[in-house]
């Protein structure tokens, strides 16, 4: 029954991915986006990846249409048609989706035990998380703790990426928007009525999803999402400005560098305790419960760093649709 | 006592199903902009209703019932909002609701 839904959610998959290339109105394919990000995290929860599909869900099917949408408002609603040769591109197409689907060839059964990425690290991190960090979502363990310079880059690759964005926008925190009048949805009593009621629980909702991530699916890059939507959701409703004054820019820099400091700082501390980088056991006396503290910690740090860079890309659009 | 929860809940799956596929039927079919959304909006709110009663029934007395009753309210909150926001869009870009409009073309205007 479940190879039933997977196998109609991969053809409206594949249905939606060639509708984004063929459509020619960017709105169209920008809402086909959504579509198509959806569809994927329903595949991920199928697969029973709950985390990865909590993170598609939050990040690819909610923040990236509404950074895109705001990135139409600067540009126009048509593609424009492209006039370069169109050879090379399909030759590249071809030859690396010929790759692939050789590739597959060699690939394990979907699911089979007996698979290389189940003999290799998995069962060793399965079978002594219970033991060294005494939390239920194994994913947060091996995200957190087991492979900490990991998740550690991933947060730089953010950070990185922010500033990166930021300088091709321009915006620096003092273009901060002119006239509030004109701006949010004033006039429309319904969305705005009901947005507000939301935009309280969206944000409480992120809070149980940050840390709820030792023991359910979720963590810091989702939680950082869902937060960062609610408050898009408060600006889009009251207008930047009003958005702006509840977590000012400066606020706003001072999260995405702070997360990653913070992140930084937890491996410091385990240095100067006695311990290796990022080694969170000897953060109390009890190593388990120094694995919590550490786990809880550097999860806070992804989720301000992730909060703090969506929500600050978002305002750099919004800066420039004014200028 | 097992039985009739069964029985009850498929009733309200299997309504909440066909309310949802002839939604679905509604916004293919329907000749303009404005009845299309009314047709879509039979899915946002009866078909969830009925679709969810019948999974909380199966879901019994547990956590799983809460959270289900708070999807609900979440989508009984939105889904007649963003229809709203749809039709509302329409009007302001000038797409008259007049019943001699037929489907509106590729830039949303109608035609004769």
């Amino acid at each position: 029954m479940i190879v039933l839904f997977a196998i109609f959610l991969l053809t409206l998959l594949v249905i939606s991915a060639i509708a984004i290339v063929r459509v020619k109105n960017l709105f169209v394919a920008v809402m086909l986006m959504g579509i198509f990000s959806l569809l994927m995290a329903s595949t991920f929860f199928i697969l029973d990846a709950a985390d990865v599909a909590l993170t598609e869900a939050a990040i690819g099917a909610g923040v990236s249409t509404i950074i895109l949408l705001s990135a139409l408002a600067l540009t126009g609603e048509h593609e424009r048609f492209a006039t370069a040769n169109r050879w090379l591109p399909l030759l590249v197409v071809t030859i690396t989706t010929t790759t692939i689907i050789y590739a597959t060839f060699d690939k394990p059964r979907l699911g089979d035990p007996e698979a290389p990425v189940h003999q290799h690290v998995a069962p060793w991190y399965l079978q002594n998380t219970p033991e060294l960090i005494d939390i239920p979502n194994v994913v947060t363990a091996v995200l957190a703790s087991f492979r900490g310079y990991d998740t550690l880059g991933e947060v730089f690759v953010v950070l990185t990426a922010c500033i990166g964005v930021l300088f091709v926008l321009g915006a620096r925190p003092e273009d901060a928007p002119k006239p509030a009048k004109q701006q949010g949805l004033r006039h429309h009593l319904i969305p705005k009525v009901v947005g507000r009621l939301l935009v309280p629980f969206i944000v409480l909702f992120g809070l149980y999803v940050q840390f709820h991530g030792d023991f359910g699916p979720g963590g810091g890059f989702q939680a950082g999402a869902i937060i960062a939507t609610g408050i898009m959701l408060y600006a889009v409703l009251e207008g930047e400005t009003a958005a702006l004054k509840a977590v000012p820019s400066s606020l706003l820099m001072a999260m995405v560098a702070g997360g990653a400091i913070l992140y930084g700082g937890v491996g410091v501390a385990a240095i100067l305790l006695g311990g290796n980088f990022l080694d969170y056991s000897v953060l109390s006396s009890n190593p388990v419960d120094g694995q919590h503290l550490g786990i809880l910690l550097v999860e806070l740090g992804v989720g301000i760093t992730v909060c703090g860079a969506l929500l600050s890309i978002f305002h750099a659009f919004a800066a420039r649709e004014h200028k | 006592m097992s039985m009739m929860i069964d029985i009850v809940s498929w009733i309200l799956l299997l309504s909440g199903g066909a309310f949802v596929f002839i939604g679905g039927i509604g916004a293919l079919r329907m000749p303009n902009f404005y009845t299309r959304v009314h047709a879509a909006s039979l899915t946002d709110s009866m078909g969830t209703i009925l679709i969810l009663a019948g999974i909380m029934l199966q879901a019994g007395w547990s956590l799983a019932l809460i959270k289900l009753l708070a999807i609900l309210v979440f989508l009984l909150l939105t889904c007649p909002t963003a229809s709203y926001a749809l039709a509302n869009a329409a009007l302001l870009s000038g797409l008259k609701p007049d019943a001699k409009t037929l489907s509106p073309d590729d830039k949303g205007r109608p035609t004769p």
